[in-house]
């Protein structure tokens, strides 16, 4: 295939030419970056919590004085208990994809002056731990002992699990066992290390933090109250779940269900992710559309020119060019237009990646986005190009003869 | 001439249907997707309280003493005696301070289970200085701040919830363990964002879509709602542990927010003198570490906190770019579409038609693209904005489209045409009519 005769063509139609290629251009950089804005939310929709999801479902009390909250957590927990099918329920203040209280800043040192970053305390009573299903990597789980009454927000000093990340990034390279972390008055000693555990709000951090958390025992009491963890069959879930808060109704009618936030783990789940959801979805309509007009594009001036062409196809075929030849002609044509377009595109798609770092904390582009854009691309332009270019190439030589 | 115009064009456009089509779908599905998040931007981007927010302004103080906290900016809150100094001093035109608390919120009289509210607690200005519009009854009065009252306005959902949308001016309200009378009732009220409640937004990681949720169901005086829900008052922030959490008058921590009216430039330097003096002295006392202090304007703390959510922002660009592309594609389309016509148009200046009259001609049929496409982009943005106000979003019931953005559509498509159009119209207007007689 001769590429010079297509070349001189299209110095003709350098106007059109380029409007096609920059069109190319720029539908190459949106869908590089779109693309690798999909991927970036898909991936932190499909974080792990390190806890049981399917198994696990959280109620949440409020309305009533922290003074009686012995009373009612006693009176919950039996409620809860007594449903059938619920096989342990526990008290914990954070719930993965839920509730958030204990989200503190950390130091390394007693003084206060090495920041370690803002972190979740997980403050949970007995039994939860296991409930959860956590999986500890090395050191220890919380024993009986561990689990101590306090007053403040969470008990003063104790042993703790801190998870992977954590450990990583408070103690690059080092054993996390024995080390200690301090909060203000609050003063904690490393005893295991956890494979994970999310923070309650993950998408609201950049994801080297989505798993900064610490487990802390406790026994319940003020403000270790009314914030539930149920563990039951994943099969029966809804069922328990429903019972539960009609048992709850029943036993404590006087506090206030916090329904919003009483849900499976799978559900709280589901809501912690919907805009990313919505987004990600959003982003492939928009994708589809532009692919789609940008297809049509093609289509439409392809089908103007084939039109324009004809005499001249006509002229080849009679001089002996097959229909091969002419299809092959307008799919060079096509490739070389999109290859024009791709060129610039991938620079147009790294200045776009730019100015989203800038504005959205996005890592860089990674680089294999662009030859996978560009393969979207060719092979776009060519199936576009498709029907005009048969059409031409079902032109018969005999218009060569006509009204020349 | 124009109504010619318009009737070759329109002959024209019939002439190639599927040519036609593609165009008008083209710029139609551009302006669609770019007005749809065109006026959720414009929504959550707008003046909460358009004429009187260059007079709202959000003073700061930075009460952290923490030495090695060297920060840019103050506290994005006030500790409880900062505020009550700062706002007992009356030194603007009107101050109202604001705590947000959740309260257990019971109607002794209405067959309703306790509900779990947002609460604010605030100062009687609040509602003259926003122009909170009310439906029955009224605000409370100065006096009522000072007596600690047992008085409280309520939402119109609220009111909706437990009086059946009646008077309840007069009635009693048990906010946890106590007694109020309701003195006044909301109309609907919606600013977007909700601007009093906006702090931290620099913290959200641009996602900061909650700003534009409901204001609280219930009002009190400032502190009758301390009084009352004492023991539910959470931080913004502390720099200490507070000793009893929930309990934060005497807390090293920040949970009050100021607001202040200030009608005029002079009373704004007089403010801002105010606030230095008030931060310089207390540093001089030993409780400020830092006298830094900021004085913003009500727009200027809501740029400051991005409330526009990033995701918000990003659709915009995108939908911006997608009408980019769009724009090519139909100025390739209609370059197309003109030069086809070479005969034709050749035809036309040998008979004597001046350049420019061709040049108008393809701009009124380019023009007549963009209306079409204006129409399918208006219905196509309703529907956009159907889809937003599904999401599961804090703004999304505001999602509405205006007038103004239903003129900005058909001007959109309009103007977009004609820039598409006025390219190809050029080339078309430059073609030598001796060359196309001789073809033809």
């Amino acid at each position: 295939m001769q590429i010079r005769p297509i070349l001189a063509a299209l110095r003709k139609h350098r106007l059109a030419t380029i409007l096609i290629a920059l069109e190319i251009a720029l539908a190459c950089a949106v869908l590089c970056n779109a693309c690798f804005m999909i991927a970036s939310r898909l991936s932190a929709m499909h974080i792990v919590s390190g806890v049981d999801e399917n198994a696990l479902a959280t109620v949440q009390l409020s309305g009533y004085d922290p003074a009686k909250s012995a009373d009612v957590d006693a009176r919950a927990l039996a409620a809860l208990r007594a449903v059938s099918g619920v096989q342990s329920v526990a008290l914990l203040n954070s719930i993965p994809f839920g509730m958030r209280r204990g989200t503190a800043g950390i130091t390394t040192d007693a003084a206060g002056q090495r920041f370690g970053g803002v972190i979740e305390f997980y403050v949970g009573g007995p039994g939860s731990f296991h409930a959860l299903g956590l999986q500890l990597t090395r050191g220890r789980g919380p024993q009986p002992d561990d689990f101590q009454p306090f007053a403040g927000l969470m008990p003063e000093e104790g042993p703790i699990q801190v998870t992977q990340a954590l450990a990583e990034h408070l103690w690059p390279g080092e054993d996390p066992l024995g080390k200690q972390i301090w909060q203000d008055k609050f003063h904690f000693r490393v005893v295991g290390v956890l494979k994970t555990l999310a923070r309650p709000d993950p998408p609201g951090w950049t994801p080297g933090k989505r798993a900064w958390s610490v487990f802390v025992p406790a026994l319940p009491g003020p403000f270790l109250s009314g914030s539930y963890l149920l563990r039951a069959n994943p099969q029966d879930m809804p069922r328990v779940m429903r019972d539960a808060l009609l048992a709850i109704g029943k036993a404590l009618p006087d506090v206030v269900i916090d329904r919003e936030d009483s849900h499976t783990l799978t559900e709280l789940r589901d809501i912690t992710f919907r805009n990313d959801h919505a987004m990600a979805g959003l982003l492939i309509g928009v994708i589809m559309a532009l692919l789609m007009v940008t297809a049509l594009g093609i289509v439409g001036l392809t089908s103007f020119w084939v039109a324009q062409r004809r005499k001249q196809i006509g002229i080849r075929r009679a001089i002996g060019a097959t229909r091969g030849d002419i299809l092959r002609y307008f799919q060079t044509e096509n490739f070389l237009i999109v290859t024009f377009g791709i060129a610039l595109g991938m620079l147009l798609a790294f200045v776009l990646n730019a100015v989203l770092m800038k504005f959205y904390e996005l890592p860089h582009l990674p680089l294999y986005y662009l030859p996978l854009g560009a393969l979207a691309l060719w092979g776009l332009g060519q199936l576009a190009v498709l029907g005009p270019a048969l059409r031409a190439a079902a032109v018969p030589p005999v218009v060569a003869t006509r009204s020349v | 001439m124009f109504g010619y115009y318009l009737d070759l064009a329109l002959r024209s456009l019939k002439r190639n249907r599927v040519l036609t089509v593609l165009m008008v779908l083209a710029i139609a599905v551009g302006i669609g997707a770019s007005m749809t998040t065109l006026t959720v931007m414009h929504l959550l981007s707008g003046d909460p309280l358009p004429g009187r927010s260059q007079h709202i302004y959000y003073p700061q103080v930075d009460s952290d003493p923490t030495p090695e906290k060297q920060r840019k900016e103050p506290l994005d809150m006030m500790d409880y005696r900062s505020a009550v100094d700062l706002w007992s001093a009356h030194r603007a035109d009107r101050q109202a301070l604001i705590a947000n608390s959740q309260v257990k919120v019971r109607a002794p009289d209405a067959n309703v289970p306790p509900l779990m509210l947002n609460m604010l607690a605030t100062t009687s200005d609040f509602f003259p200085m926003f122009d909170v519009p009310f439906e029955f009854g009224n605000g409370w009065a100065a006096l009522d701040d000072a007596k600690h009252a047992r008085v409280a306005v309520i939402s119109s959902d609220l009111n909706d919830k437990l009086f059946a949308g009646k008077n309840s001016v007069g009635r009693t309200l048990r906010l946890k363990d106590s007694d109020v009378r309701i003195v006044g009732v909301l109309a609907p009220w919606r600013p977007s964002p909700l601007f009093y409640d906006v702090r931290g937004g620099r913290f959200a990681n641009g996602d900061t879509a909650d700003f534009y949720g409901k204001p609280e169901d219930v009002f009190t005086p400032f502190n009758t709602g301390l009084e009352v829900n004492d023991g539910n008052f959470w931080q913004f922030t502390c720099w200490h542990a507070p000793d009893k959490p929930g309990h934060l008058e005497n807390a090293p921590c920040v949970w009050i927010s100021l607001w202040v009216q200030l009608d005029d430039a002079a009373k704004v330097a007089a403010y801002r003198d105010f606030l230095g003096h008030y931060s310089d002295e207390q540093k001089a006392l030993g409780r400020f570490k830092f006298a830094d202090t900021r004085l913003r304007t009500l727009m200027q703390w809501l740029d400051f906190n991005g409330v526009v959510p990033s995701d918000v922002r990003l659709q915009t660009w995108l939908a911006f770019a997608f009408l980019a592309i769009c724009l090519f594609n139909t100025v390739g389309l209609l370059l197309a579409k003109f030069l086809r016509r070479g005969g034709e148009i050749g035809v036309r200046r040998a008979l004597g038609a001046s350049r420019r009259a061709v040049f108008a001609q393809c701009l009124v049929e380019a023009g007549l693209i963009g209306l079409l496409g204006g129409i399918g982009g208006w219905l196509l943005t309703l529907v956009g904005l159907w889809l937003v106000r599904r999401q599961s979003v804090a703004y999304a019931d505001l999602a509405h489209l205006d007038l103004g953005m239903f003129v900005t559509t058909f001007v959109t498509a309009v103007a977009v045409s004609l820039l598409a159009g006025a390219l190809p119209a050029l080339r078309a207007s430059r073609i030598a009519p001796a060359l196309q007689l001789k073809t033809l």
